[in-house]
């Protein structure tokens, strides 16, 4: 697949493929191409050649909104409609499938994610804290059991604390709604956390897919070498100390 | 004899032209001819509007409807007005005519004798404009350069030729229109070399009182301005015969030549019974004393012998056409009090007047700010237009609607809605590129239709800023409405332009002090719209 602007190559003839329910996650350094990959996948960008198959059918074949409420997304900050309630972002793409009961659906779906409806429901997002607000961000994506979630840093901007907390909160998730799972991250730690594959993207390329241990053992390329090496010299002073 | 000028100057070519396309209006067949009102109109000062009231006790007094549309500002206005139909009458001057109006050059022969330009003047307008020049009042009222007598004395100034020598050492007052005709400073420079040390423009309603206080040196007066005796002051002869002879006359337009015998009958008795010394008297008493405009008028045709007093018809048109009814020099409070009827409608008006020009604007410029978001490399060149016709002076534009659209309520609206657009397009446009990118990136990413996402998303984030231009708006078009009134479109304008010409202060103030009050109301009416149209949240807070 390409994706050209102008005389720029966003995206370099790459080809992924994504076993249903795995989850694969994105990284590389700003400007490598991962997040116009993602964008891809819910046709929030059209590729200039190639296609992108979901589920066996040309997504490029599916009108985008239609494909669109069929995919969870959840982008850096969030992105709740900070006029609407917590409980209405959440119901929000039930209530565009036309569910019958959104509300209750979101109910549910907040429960799971550690904030009871009875409590933040009736909140607006800004009084929400920014773990909180992810969490709810998260919670729209998976109110309609999407097959598919695309994350795009989805907790970047969290403090470490947040962070692993709400880390551990999806992997409990994933394993129990069980859905296919595509994460953009710059965290090399929390690629390894999340995804059962990690693919590696430079200048528009994919260097290599694979295993942390795989590309930590046999890099393909110098830099996925690098890119590791720099990761573990990073994390071991910290494993040293505990 | 004054003329607009400001930027009006720069359209009067335009106006001529389209004037020149429009087509003859057809009217209905009249049943009753008498009871169609003949439109008798005036320019904004003193002498025109006594003279417009004069001409219209006289239809009155002989049994015909008069609809008064008073201070039409300035010629090209009132002569556009009459030219389109919009007005029947109005009293002009035949210098004004020759040089403001037909633009025609003076020659010696010409500039010496009132009846070849009263006939010169005559001939070309029936030829041109299917304008009518009845025969003249029996008058003159020319510039009078004048200064204060001590002035005179230390510099001994008689004539235009003394003042062009001592001019380096004087400062002029002048009114802009004067400043800018071609038998203004531009001519006493050519003919006389007037160069004064400094030109003050002064609105017409102060030069006097500017001369007096020694603010300024010289100014140009009219020679049947009753505060010329008032101040003592010394004006100037024109001894090379610059000026040429101002008449004045009634012009009348080609419906009313048409279809209205009567009425031309009516008004040719009064041509030839006013002379200048009874003008400065009946001018005095308006300008000077603060006399009602329609007693004075009442007055002046019965002392003629024209009409036996104040007729039905005039005391009861409607005061709020005319605001020189009950003038007098009294508290300002006072004055307000016994006008509140009359205020009251002029509010009316001017709401009615702002609603629908704001409603019109909003109406056109939401959804063409949309449409822009959409077409991003159209916006800046489109708004950026709207911004430019937000630099064209209200007065100009206004005179530029009448060609299009007449006089009166249709072309101000026009003019006040093309003010509001421009407020109310850049905020929309602004408010809604902009509103919270990561909330539409989401909306867009889970499905929801560009639709959905417009009126759920983009412009419930957008409503304050769109809310913030339509207030910025609301309070640029109550002003403007004020301006309004120069062509007739009526609203609070009527008696600040009336009270500026008849220097009636407080006259000024029963339009501009309710103008301002209203400004704040609307402005605070819409400040409650605006917190119920803010998004959820930031109510939420506020009510915190």
């Amino acid at each position: 697949m390409v994706r050209r602007y102008g005389d720029v190559l966003a995206l370099d003839r790459v080809s992924l493929d994504v076993a249903a329910g795995q989850s694969v996650a994105l990284v590389g350094e700003s400007g490598s191409g991962k997040t116009t990959l993602l964008r891809c996948f819910n046709r929030l960008v059209e590729p200039t050649s190639g296609m992108i198959s979901v589920g066996g059918s040309n997504v490029g074949d599916r009108p985008s909104v239609e494909l669109r409420r069929m995919i969870g997304y959840v982008p850096q900050d969030g992105g709740l409609m900070p006029h609407w309630r917590i409980l209405r972002n959440v119901a929000l793409v039930p209530t565009l499938l036309g569910i019958p009961d959104a509300r209750a659906v979101a109910i549910d779906v907040l429960a799971l994610v550690g904030l009871p409806a009875e409590r933040f429901g009736d909140r607006f997002p800004h009084e929400l804290s920014g773990g909180q607000r992810q969490r709810a961000a998260l919670a729209r994506a998976l109110a309609a059991r999407p097959g598919v979630v695309l994350m795009d840093e989805p907790f970047g901007a969290l403090d470490a604390i947040t962070r692993s907390d709400l880390q551990a909160a999806f992997d409990a998730l994933r394993h129990e709604l069980s859905f296919t799972m595509l994460m953009v991250t710059h965290d090399l730690a929390e690629a390894a956390r999340l995804a059962d594959e990690l693919v590696v993207m430079r200048a528009g390329r994919i260097e290599q897919q694979g295993t942390i241990d795989r590309l930590a053992s046999s890099p393909a390329t110098p830099y996925v070498g690098t890119l590791l090496e720099r990761a573990l010299a990073a994390s071991a002073p910290l494993r040293g100390l505990a | 004899m004054r003329r607009a000028r400001l930027a009006a100057v720069v359209f009067a070519s335009a106006i001529v032209a389209a004037g020149r396309a429009r087509a003859q209006v057809i009217e209905p067949p009249v049943v009753e001819a008498r009871r169609v009102p003949i439109i008798v109109a005036s320019k904004p000062f003193g002498e025109s509007y006594l003279l417009a009231e004069m001409l219209a006790q006289l239809l009155e007094s002989h049994g015909m409807v008069v609809d008064r549309r008073m201070g039409l500002g300035q010629t090209e206005i009132a002569m556009q007005a009459l030219r389109s139909g919009a007005i029947d009458v109005y009293p002009e001057y035949t210098g004004t005519g020759l040089l403001a109006v037909l633009h025609d050059s003076l020659t010696d022969s010409l500039a010496s004798d009132p009846r070849r330009v009263f006939a010169h003047v005559a001939r070309e307008f029936a030829s041109r404009y299917g304008v009518r020049w009845l025969p003249p009042l029996g008058f003159q009222n020319s510039y009078a350069i004048a200064v204060r007598r001590e002035t005179a004395a230390r510099y001994h100034l008689r004539t235009l030729s003394d003042l062009a020598r001592e001019s380096g050492h004087l400062v002029a007052g002048f009114t802009p229109d004067f400043i800018g005709r071609p038998d203004g400073l531009a001519g006493l420079a050519r003919v006389y070399g007037v160069h004064p040390r400094a030109v003050r423009p002064l609105a017409p309603a102060v030069k006097y009182q500017a001369l007096a206080s020694g603010a300024v040196d010289v100014i140009d007066g009219y020679s049947t301005d009753g505060l010329l005796s008032k101040y003592d002051l010394v004006t100037l002869a024109d001894d090379k015969h610059f000026f040429p002879p101002y008449e004045a006359a009634a012009v009348v337009g080609t419906r009313m030549t048409r279809e209205r015998p009567e009425a031309i009958a009516a008004l040719t008795m009064l041509s030839g019974v006013l002379d200048e010394s009874r003008m400065r008297v009946l001018n005095r008493r308006i300008e000077v004393d603060g006399e009602d405009v329609k007693r004075v008028a009442a007055d002046a045709l019965r002392d003629i012998g024209l009409a036996g007093g104040m007729s039905a018809g005039a005391r009861t048109a409607g005061s709020a056409r005319n605001p020189g009814s009950l003038s007098t020099k009294g508290s300002l409070s006072r004055y307000l009090w016994e006008r509140r009827a009359a205020i009251w409608t002029l509010v009316l008006q001017h709401l009615l007047l702002v609603a629908l020009a704001l409603g019109a604007a909003i109406i056109v410029a939401v959804p063409l700010a949309l449409a822009l978001e959409r077409a991003r490399s159209a916006a800046e060149p489109t708004i950026g237009a709207l911004g430019v016709l937000e630099t064209i002076p209200s007065i100009a534009l206004l005179a530029f609607m009448i060609p299009l659209f007449g006089i009166g309520v249709k072309p101000a609206l026009v003019a006040l809605w093309i003010y509001a657009l421009y407020p109310i397009a850049r905020s929309a446009y602004s408010g809604v590129r902009d509103a919270d990118p990561s909330a539409v990136e989401a909306a867009e990413a889970l499905g929801m239709t560009p639709r959905q996402r417009l009126l759920q998303v983009r412009l419930p984030l957008a409503a304050p800023v769109i809310m913030a231009g339509i207030r910025t708006a609301a309070v640029i078009t109550v002003g403007a409405a004020t301006l309004a009134a120069f062509i007739g479109a009526g609203g609070l304008g009527e008696p600040i332009v009336a009270g500026l010409a008849l220097a009636d202060t407080n006259m000024i103030l029963s339009g501009a002090l309710p103008a301002a009050v209203l400004a704040l109301v609307v402005d605070g009416a819409l400040a409650l719209v605006e917190r119920a149209v803010a998004p959820a949240h930031t109510r939420h807070t506020a009510s915190r």
